[in-house]
Order: C-alpha cells, then structure tokens, then sequence
C-alpha cells in the first residue's frame, strides 16, 4: 500500500509537465487565440490538485493527526536514477513528509485557482493586442498577435518545477528544478516582451538569482564533498551503507558533542584517547563512520548551511539580495500572485526548512538576522510606495523575512506555517489588486479611491486579505489565518529573546513591523477603495471583474480566514499537520567559540500560554495603533500625509528611494561591470580585431603570393610539359608520310648506314671481308 | 687481270654478287615506281635475290670436305621462298585489282586516304 502514494504524487507531478508539453507543440491550434491551452493547463493542474488531496488524506487516515511531537516518518525512494558512482547517486526520487503533502496541496490549489482567475485577467490576450506602454518608431501603439496560450505554457512548465523542487529527495534534484522556477520566473516577468522595462526586470530578477545560486552551488559541493551524497534520506535498507546527509550530519555532531563533554569531563586525558576507549567495542561500523565525516567540522557545516541558504536568500528575496523582486511586478498579476507571492518566492523558506537538520545555531542566527533586516527594510519601503502592486511586493519581502526570521530562532513549524497562510493571503491580495489594475487600467493608487461602490466583491475580499496579513483577531479566542502564523513567529522570537538577551532587538523590530504591516495594508485599502474617487476617468471605466476572477477571489478569501484554524473539537490544523515532520537544526547551541552563547530555543516552549497571552496582545496593539495611524491618515482624512511628507522630507525621499540599496548596487555593481564590459569591448574592437583582420589580411597576401607561384611554376611546369609533348607529336607527324616508297628508302638508308657503322666500330665489315 | 679475274672459276662470292645486284634492282624498283604491278615486280626481284643467296650459301665450298651433309638446305628454304612468293602474288595482285577498281587507277600514291 505504501508504493501508492510515490504514485499519486508522481501524477500530480508530471500532470503539468504534460499539460506544457502539449501546449508546446499546439498550443496555436488548439481553438480561437489559443483557449484551448488554457483549459488544459486548469483541467491539468486540477487534477494534479485532486490527486495531491487524496494523497494528503491517504497520508492522514495512515498518521492521524494530532499526536503530539510525534515524528510520523518519511516515505522516500528514487523514481529514476540518473548515475552513481559509489555511494553518489544522481537520481530523480521523492522525499515525502507531511510538509511535502501540504505543499503539494497548498501549490496546486492555489495554481488552479490562479489558472482560472487567468481566464478573465488575460482575455485580451486571445486575439491581437494594442500594448499601450509600447510605442513604435511610427507614434502608434503596438498591436502584436496574444500570447494566451504561451502564458499557460509558462503556467504549466512553472507549476511542474514548483513541485518538482518541492518533492525531490536530493540537494541536485532540488538545484535543477530551482534553476527551472527561476527560469520560468524569468520568463513570466518578461511576457511583455515588448516592454522595455519588463526585459530589464527579467535580466534583473535572473541575474540576481545567479548570484544567490553561486553559493547555493559552493554549498552543493562542500556537502558533496564531506559527506559523499546529495539526498537527504536514503530509503530502506541501503541507508545502512549510504546513510543520508541528515544521518551523517546528525552523527557527526553527536560525535563533536561527545568529543567536547568528554573533553570537558576529564580535560587531562587526551580526548580522541577516550573516545576510542568507548567506541571501540563498536569497531568498524565506527571506525568508517568516523572516516566518513572526517571533513565535517562544525565551521564547515556551517558554511556549508550559510552557503546553501545563499540560494534561499536570492530566491526568496531576502536582504540584501530582495531587489528583484518588486521590479519583478511588471509581470502578468496572476504571475506575480502564483509565482512571486505564493510559491516560488517561498520556495527559499520551503528548502531552509528541509535542510533543516543540515543547520547549525550559527546558521540560523544568521538566517534569523537576515529575515529581521529584511522585514524591517522592506515594510518601511512599503509605507511609501504607491504603486499597487509594489505595496504588495515589499509586503510579500517582508512576510518572507517573518517566515526566515521564525525558522531562524527556532520556529520551525511556525515559519512554515506562516508560508502556507501567507500563501493564501497573499495570492487574494495579489488577485484583487490584479482585479483592480484590471478594471482601472493604471497601478498608481493616487490615481483610484472609492472604488469599494464598483467593485464591491474586490473590496469585500481585499479588505479579508488586509485584515488576514495584518492579524486581526481578538487575542487569545479567535482570529484570521494571520494571526495564527505571525503570532506563532513572534512568540518563538520571544524566547529566543528571553534566552539570548543580546538578540531581542529582532523580537521589538518584528513587533513594531506588525505593526507597520497592518498601516501599509490599510493604506493601500483605504486609497484604493474608501473615499472619493480622485481620477474621474479612472472612476468611470473602472468596473466589477468577470465571474472567474470574482470566484477565484471569494474561494481564496475563505481560505485566508480559516486556514489557521484547526476543525471544531480536535487539534487538526495546518500547524498539526506540519508538526507530523517537525525537525530539529544540527546543533542547539552554537558551536563557535564566541563572546555570546547561542541556544535555539525548543519550539515547544513557545506554546506556553502565558507567553501566547503577552505575545498576542502586543501584536494585536501594534496591528491596532498601524490600522490607526492609516485610519486617521487615509481613512477619515484627519491629518493630510502630504504635510507629513513635506515634513520630513529626508526620510521619505529615503524610503521612496528603497533605502538607496538599488542606486548602491547600480554605482558599485551595474556600473563598473558596465564599465568593464565597455573597456573590454574596447579592447576586443580595437585590437583584438585589429589582430584578427590583420592576420586576415596577411593571410590573404599570402595566398596572393602562393596563387601566383602555383600559376606561374607548378602550373607553367605542367603545361609547358604538355605543350612540348605537343610540338613533339606535331613535328613527328610529318614523318608519317603514309607513302611506302620513302618508309622502304628509309629503311634502306638506315639499314646502309647500320653497315657503315657497323664496319667502323664493331668491325662487323672485317670479318665478312676476311670470310 | 681482268680476264684473268672473269675467267676464274666461280666461287660464292659470284653468286652472292649476281644476289646483291637483283636485291638492289628490286629495291630500286620498289622505291622508285608509283606503279602497284611494278612494285610487285620489285618485291619478286628481292625475294629471288634472297633466293640466290640462300642457295649460294649452301654450297659445299664453304664447308671442310666430308663434314658436310646433304648440302641442300638452301635449296629447300628457296623452294619455300618460291612458294611463299607465289601465294604473295596471288594476295597482292588481289589487292591491285581491288585497288585498281576503287580508285580506277594503279598509282599508290593516289590512294593516300588513310594518312591523316
């Protein structure tokens, strides 16, 4: 019975790559402007979602839920194996757990949803399209054929990468389909490949990847080469042999934990002396294991995790590589909700929580310190930004920097947690405000207002995702999906506060962030739709969306309320789910010898109630005072923001220029690689060139040279040969008279003057005359 | 001297010298005449002073008495020339009159076509 559940997924996997394939092949034939391609990626990706639900139900009649700290195991095995060298195994496998399930059904219902949304929001793209932000060379507006079905393909190709990265069983197979969501990124971004700054953000968005990635491939290799294999877990019996990274790792800090208490114990012996003693009843199995991780010292294990979530930094758009990101809404809304809010962008927080075990204290003090700047930086960016979909941009910056901040302290099912809320929520956001920019035609928020009247569904459901990311609620009964998740990461960044004094700054900054989070959303709700209406065309086109994206909206706002919940008289909920495959990091407390002692504190602890009760009620006064502050700002109108703008001018203009982090980037990165690049063009046009068609040129001379030695000798040789030969024949044939007489008399005179020589010098005529 | 050279008796040298002289006119017929009946004629002169030759030289005078045999191979081979000579006769006055009906003359010059 266990073989069946490798299968669903596998079908769930493959169904969109299928669903891409053909699209590939026929997607301009399959009915008017491509709609066909647009049911079959929703019908694949459907099915797909049905068959991840009956595996995730299949899993839970098998691991009921609700057993508390209960590790329910992990069914893992390759489907396809590529090579292997020894114990290196290149394979195509699954690695499933329950946060495997959830995410496979977390993606795929989103992606179904966002696929139907699709078909109202892109329905200008089914017959030709007037691009109104591209202007040719004639004054007019581009008009260019629609791209339906090539925007499903993409869908397609991206939904089975997603879960590709998201079932795989090894760090290589994760890699590969790592670079194929980038590039599937890459190519949503720029689907308006006409538009000049859609190009750009698509370069920008890979090229930024690749530099997280370079570590992600530095990390690949350290592991590779300390611990011999890639997987994660190998399954069954050959784990014996070829245990997995989590196995090696976990007893190669066994060993170092050993090492330092029995150094600790009696610091007079020497300590490997000791170690022996103990293991050595164990013999080889210990002695090979020892060999195995020899290279494993806990600074490489630690720069082998740091290096790793490089890549999860890029991905996920963490400080200081979170640039990409808001350029990256220049793609398609539906785009920007599936792929840069709700899936791809978590996929960094998905793999920090699989490598989990792999992660040293020191690593997630810095995965923690990472997410803490990047909150921070990006929430203060939003306040300030006025297009709509970058206001959701820095917000969706900012809840990843919340998830890696809570795996970072220790959060490892309330970091996950949040990813699967935030999903929802913010894919509802990321749809209404497609559903906006779709009925207004403009992303400028000054531009709207007091469009609740005409699109009352939108405001209704926006207004769910803006109460859902804010975490409303009444404390300790009941609140929105967000609640749930932010209070979870907050409580866990209070104990890791209460125990590392020296790092319960990231407790107040995430606090202060709530709050902060609850004035950028409301901001941007009361600006788009309270008030009245500020641009009278805008107001009067505006309209409310067709019945696809309403539908894709009200499911997506249910899910945002009750996906924090957990069903009425038991303990099942999302956070029981993902507490099935609760992991622990490498090491607890940190292995460096520093000035501070780290701890990462247990996860259980933060359960406590009374910390829930403090923790709970601070965020919920801070949410409070932002929903305030954009109350009385936007809302009633009771301060003017322009005055406070004016007022201090130096931090806006700070903010509006995102902290200037792009400017640096451009003046130390972009520009001097410019430079460079156009130094080194110099020098490739000016004198590598210079050589290359001098040395043509030179070439060609020669030839000259060599053409006219062939044909004055070897060809003047050859003919003046032939031509004598000629002469030769022609004078010979007067010879031939054809007359018998002269040929006799030839004959004659030569067989007279054959005598007359004979007779002088062979004496021929002697003899005859003695005879 | 003279008579005295005439009327010695004659030796093979006589024979081969009366050889020579129609071997030498039938040269000189042969290269001197265009007519195809007086070049045959030519040719039956050289034969017969090859004739004369061979028979001049299986005379017994040239070899040491009693060594020799039956001292008639010179005759043999003239009667074999003499035949030979015939059958030539017959092929070639065919071919005169061949040559004579296509080209109405007997002038071999006058049948130089095939010289290119």
């Amino acid at each position: 019975m266990e073989a069946i559940l490798p299968q669903l997924l596998l079908a769930a996997w493959l169904l969109p790559l299928l669903s891409f394939v053909v699209i590939l092949l026929a997607g301009t034939r399959m009915g008017e402007g491509g709609r066909g391609a647009g049911y079959l990626a929703t019908v694949a990706v459907g099915v797909s979602c049905v068959l991840s639900i009956i595996a995730l139900a299949w899993w839970l009649v098998h691991h009921p839920l609700g057993g508390h700290g209960g590790h329910s195991g992990v069914l893992t095995g390759d489907w396809y194996t590529l090579a292997q060298f020894e114990s290196l195994r290149f394979s195509v496998g699954y690695y499933v757990d329950s946060l495997t399930l959830g995410m496979f059904v977390m993606v795929t219902f989103i992606a179904f949803w966002i696929h139907v949304y699709s078909f109202g929001y892109m329905h200008e793209e089914l017959h030709d399209v007037h691009d109104p932000f591209v202007t040719g060379a004639d004054g007019r507006n581009l008009v260019r054929p629609g791209r339906f079905h090539r925007f499903y393909q993409y869908l397609s190709l991206f939904c089975f990468s997603m879960l590709g990265l998201v079932v795989a069983n090894n760090l290589f197979m994760v890699f590969a389909f790592w670079e194929l969501v980038g590039i599937c990124s890459y190519f949503l971004i720029g689907f308006y490949v006409e538009r000049p700054s859609a190009t750009l953000a698509g370069n920008k968005a890979f090229i930024v990847n690749r530099v997280g990635d370079f570590g992600m491939i530095i990390g690949l290799a350290t592991f590779l080469f300390a611990c011999g294999t890639l997987h994660y877990a190998m399954p069954g019996n050959a784990s014996e042999h070829h245990p997995g990274l989590f196995t090696i790792v976990k007893d190669a800090t066994n060993q170092l934990q050993d090492k330092s208490n029995a150094a600790s114990s009696d610091a007079g012996m020497p300590t490997n002396v000791g170690h022996e003693k103990a293991g050595g009843s164990s013999g080889l199995a210990t002695a090979n294991k020892i060999e195995r991780h020899r290279a494993l010292t806990p600074v490489l294990l630690t720069l082998a995790g740091l290096a790793l979530f490089c890549g999860c930094i890029g991905k996920s758009a963490q400080f200081p590589l979170h640039v990409w990101l808001p350029d990256a809404m220049e793609g398609p809304t539906p785009v920007s909700a599936l792929i840069h809010a709700a899936t791809m962008v978590a996929a960094g927080v998905y793999l920090v929580a699989r490598i989990y075990p792999l992660l040293t204290a020191d690593a997630l003090l810095v995965v923690a310190l990472v997410g803490t700047i990047t909150l921070f930086l990006a929430a203060t960016m939003a306040v300030v930004a006025t297009d709509i979909k970058r206001v959701l941009a820095y917000s969706t910056i900012s809840q990843l920097g919340y998830m890696m901040l809570g795996l970072g302290v220790g959060g490892w099912v309330a970091g996950l947690f949040h990813l699967f809320t935030h999903a929802f929520f913010k894919a509802l956001l990321f749809l209404g405000s497609g559903s906006v920019i779709h009925a207004c035609g403009t992303n400028e928020m000054p531009a709207m207002g007091g469009l609740w009247r005409k699109m009352p569904w939108t405001a209704a459901t926006m207004l769910v995702g803006c109460l859902a990311i804010s975490g409303a609620g009444i404390p300790l009964v009941i609140g929105l999906s967000g609640y749930y998740s932010k209070d979870a990461i907050l409580a866990q960044t209070f104990l890791f506060h209460r125990i590392n004094p020296l790092f319960g700054w990231m407790f107040y900054v995430a606090l202060g962030v709530a709050g902060v989070t609850a004035f950028y959303m409301f901001r941007l709700w009361f600006l788009v739709f309270w008030g009245q209406p500020r641009d009278e065309h805008v107001a009067h086109h505006a309209h409310e969306s067709p019945r696809t994206m309403v539908a894709a909206l009200v499911v997506l706002a249910v899910l945002s309320v009750v996906s924090g919940w957990t069903v009425p008289g038991t303990n099942w909920g999302i956070t029981s789910l993902l507490e099935q495959s609760r992991v622990t990091p490498a090491t607890e407390t940190g292995t460096m010898q520093s000035a501070v002692a780290l701890r990462i504190p247990d996860e259980h602890a933060s359960h406590e109630h009374t910390i829930h009760a403090w923790v709970s009620g601070l965020a919920f006064l801070a949410a409070l005072i932002g929903f305030g502050i954009a109350a009385v700002f936007y809302g009633i109108r009771w301060l003017d923001p322009e005055d406070v703008r004016q007022r201090f001018r130096g931090v806006w203009e700070l903010l509006a220029q995102r902290w200037y982090i792009d400017q640096i980037y451009d003046a130390v990165f972009v520009r001097n690689v410019l430079r460079l690049a156009a130094v080194a063009a110099w020098i490739d046009r000016n004198i590598i060139d210079w050589l290359a068609d001098h040395a043509a040129l030179s070439v060609r001379r020669l030839s000259q040279w060599d053409d006219w030695i062939d044909r004055m000798f070897v060809d003047g040789a050859v003919n003046a040969l032939a031509a004598g030969i000629y002469d030769m024949g022609i004078r010979l044939r007067r010879w031939q008279v054809g007359k018998i007489r002269v040929y006799i008399m030839w004959i004659v005179i030569g067989i007279v003057a054959l005598f007359i020589i004979g007779t002088i010098y062979l004496g021929i005529g002697a003899n005859i005359s003695r005879g | 001297m003279l008579l005295a050279g005439i009327l010695s008796p004659i030796t093979v040298t006589h024979y081969l010298v009366v050889g020579i002289i129609l071997f030498v006119c039938g040269i000189v017929c042969l290269v001197v005449k265009r007519n195809i009946i007086a070049m045959l004629i030519g040719v039956e002169l050289i034969l017969n002073g090859a004739n004369i030759n061979l028979v001049a030289f299986s005379s017994p005078q040239l070899f040491a008495s009693g060594t020799a045999p039956l001292l008639l191979d010179g005759q043999v081979f003239a009667l074999f020339v003499m035949i030979l000579a015939a059958a030539e006769a017959a092929v070639a006055l065919a071919i005169a009159l061949q040559f004579y009906s296509r080209f109405g003359t007997v002038d071999v010059d006058q049948g130089g076509q095939l010289n290119g």
